[in-house]
């Protein structure tokens, strides 16, 4: 090695610096898009925010004013009936995993849960537009939240799974000691501890799949007054604002971004609350 | 064993009922392939192979070509991954190597809010922020310099495979950046320490022990961003300028396979028409899928290591 002070030394030590600098200037590079956009999607979204845009229905072209309390009440009902869907398959596919999954079997769910985790959402809407829409002969409510729910399936089966092997195996043991059957246990001891875990995990998975708008395009498709049943047409936020941002009409524009606006906090929220909920356990499982 | 003391009728029925709802998953994900390629079966009949290769897209003639797509989605990915590598690398060695712990944390936080952002919302800024500011500032810059470079040449528009590929840039940037911090941490402190026992620099211990130990991983992560970016749909949409041609500078318009299923399946008026975009579904999740399951073996190989030696 080269003695300090020498020349090759005081180089190695500079690019030494100059990388850390590099590397904490990529750091800001990854932020900055995010600072931009909430910086944009408060400033120009606040202004347009007002009651009428929860509670009314949206305006014909060139009439101002308006809301979108329909799509506020679509984009619900779409995370209910995908929550119907998703949750319980999720959690009973987690638990699973976690309580007799370490053979082949378990690895082949978890290796296809991570795949289809990984699968473009637009890929599952073209899959429940052959298998529900073209049957139906008609876009509906019903096809909207089976396509978020099959999304929601792979992220909660894999935080329940998670969750639920973090329970202390005591916990199992004197159950099971006590000559309580095991799947009881599993039930009401077991995912019962792991209940704030699992709930943070499906809290996830509804951020998620509430900002997806790509597989609800052609099966909830839109629709511009309140929903009329559940094999109907349904409206939700993510596919008005596409939209509105896509259309040449400045006020739609504004709604665009006050609908952002509504989106962007809840889906935060949600996040921050399901990963502040999920540290917090974290640590106090340890 | 005493848990089986008059319960093992109960045990059992559990145990198939969670077998049920594991396998359902695997289910889920065959029966969407036999589906897709129930679905597309009129077009593959029709047009072969050929579909992949060929350029015409003429809905009224009843001729279907997806290579104007195929390109668009394989260009715009991998100038995203051009742009996502380096910064996402330099994030992940940034956390892991080099910024304090809490630090650390809050700024992966941070990260990980950007992956929670919904596409249509980033599109949405993609139209009114990054388009606007990709013409005004970003192409000029690039034709003053390279302008002698057909891929930077042309009418500057803003909207166009440019400002897409920074748009998947940013969204495949959490998970590169991610998954390799993961994998960097996942690293022996021994490799570290061997280094620095040697008289190295920090950044010669980065450069030469930690990341070429994670390489694999690394690839990894960077194969599992691609697997996003080819797959995304709404913000592309809303920033490529859906034209099914085949660019040839980085200013022009394209159209990849996600978004031309966006803007024409619910209006597609023939059979064979349909089938040919449930085709282009179906390469879409073929690719997902091997591109996935590659992702996962690779950054598995790393990380389940350590996690035996921890």
């Amino acid at each position: 090695m080269i003695a300090p002070g020498s020349r090759a030394g005081a180089r190695r030590r500079l690019t030494d610096r100059v990388m850390g600098w590099v590397c904490l200037a990529a750091i800001l590079v990854a932020i900055a898009p995010l600072a931009s956009l909430l910086g944009y999607v408060v400033v120009q979204g606040a202004p347009a925010l007002n009651w009428a845009f929860f509670t009314h229905l949206p305006a014909p072209v060139g009439e101002p004013g308006g809301g979108m309390a329909n799509a506020i009440l679509g984009t619900l009902t779409l995370i209910g009936l995908a929550s119907g869907v998703g949750v319980p398959v999720g959690i009973l596919g987690g638990l699973f995993l976690a309580e007799a999954g370490d053979g082949r079997l378990g690895w082949w769910i978890r290796f296809t849960a991570d795949v289809l985790n990984g699968l473009p959402s637009i890929v599952v809407g073209v899959f429940v537009y052959a298998l529900v829409v073209v049957p139906m002969h008609r876009f509906s409510a019903l096809a909207g939240g089976l396509a978020l729910g099959v999304m929601m399936i792979p992220l909660v089966v894999r935080t329940t799974e998670e969750m639920v092997r973090l329970v202390p195996s005591s916990l199992r043991e004197a159950s099971l000691a006590l000559g309580i059957r095991w799947w009881i246990t599993s039930l009401r001891i077991v995912l019962r501890t792991a209940t704030a875990g699992v709930i943070t995990g499906i809290m996830l998975a509804v951020a998620r799949i509430g900002g997806e708008t790509a597989p609800l395009l052609f099966t909830a498709f839109n629709n511009q007054f309140w929903q009329a049943g559940l094999d109907q047409p349904i409206s939700s936020l993510t596919v008005q604002l596409f939209t509105y941002s896509i259309a040449p009409y400045d006020d739609w524009h504004r709604q665009a971004w006050a609908a952002a606006l509504v989106l962007m906090a809840i889906t935060l929220l949600l996040n921050i609350a399901a990963r502040a909920a999920g540290r917090q356990r974290f640590t106090v499982g340890r | 064993m005493p848990r089986s003391r008059g319960g093992r009728g109960g045990d059992v029925g559990f145990r198939v009922l969670l077998t049920v709802f594991g396998v359902a998953v695997i289910v889920l994900v065959a029966a969407i392939a036999c589906v897709l390629i129930g679905a597309a079966m009129p077009s593959i009949r029709r047009f072969g192979p050929a579909f992949l290769w060929t350029s015409r897209w003429d809905p009224v003639h009843n001729v279907f070509g997806a290579l104007p797509f195929v390109f668009g989605t394989v260009a715009s990915s991998t100038l995203a991954l051009l742009i996502a590598v380096p910064i996402s690398l330099g994030v992940a060695v940034y956390l892991v190597e080099i910024a304090p712990a809490q630090m650390s944390v809050a700024l992966s936080f941070v990260i990980e809010l950007l992956a929670a952002i919904p596409s249509v919302i980033l599109g949405l800024w993609g139209i009114f922020v990054l388009a606007p500011w990709v013409r005004a500032a970003v192409e000029p810059a690039l034709a003053a310099v390279l302008g002698w470079l057909p891929l930077f040449s042309g009418p500057q528009y803003g909207i166009g495979l440019l400002a897409a590929g920074i748009i998947l840039a940013i969204m495949i940037i959490p998970i590169v950046s991610s998954v390799s911090r993961d994998v960097l941490r996942a690293v022996p402190p021994e490799q570290r320490e061997a280094m620095y026992a040697l008289g190295a620099t920090r950044w010669e211990v980065i450069s030469r022990a930690v990341v070429p130990y994670g390489r694999v991983g690394i690839i990894g992560a960077v194969i599992l961003g691609l697997g996003r970016a080819l797959g995304e749909t709404i913000a592309v949409t809303m920033v490529i300028g859906n034209r099914p041609q085949i660019p040839t500078s980085l200013f022009q318009p394209a159209y990849t396979i996600a978004a031309v299923l966006a803007n024409e399946f619910s209006e597609a008026t023939s059979d064979l028409y349909l089938s040919a975009l449930i085709e282009m579904a179906l390469v879409l999740f073929a690719v997902s899928l091997i591109v996935n399951a590659l992702a996962r073996w690779l950054v598995a190989r790393v990380t389940s290591h350590t996690r035996v030696v921890r």
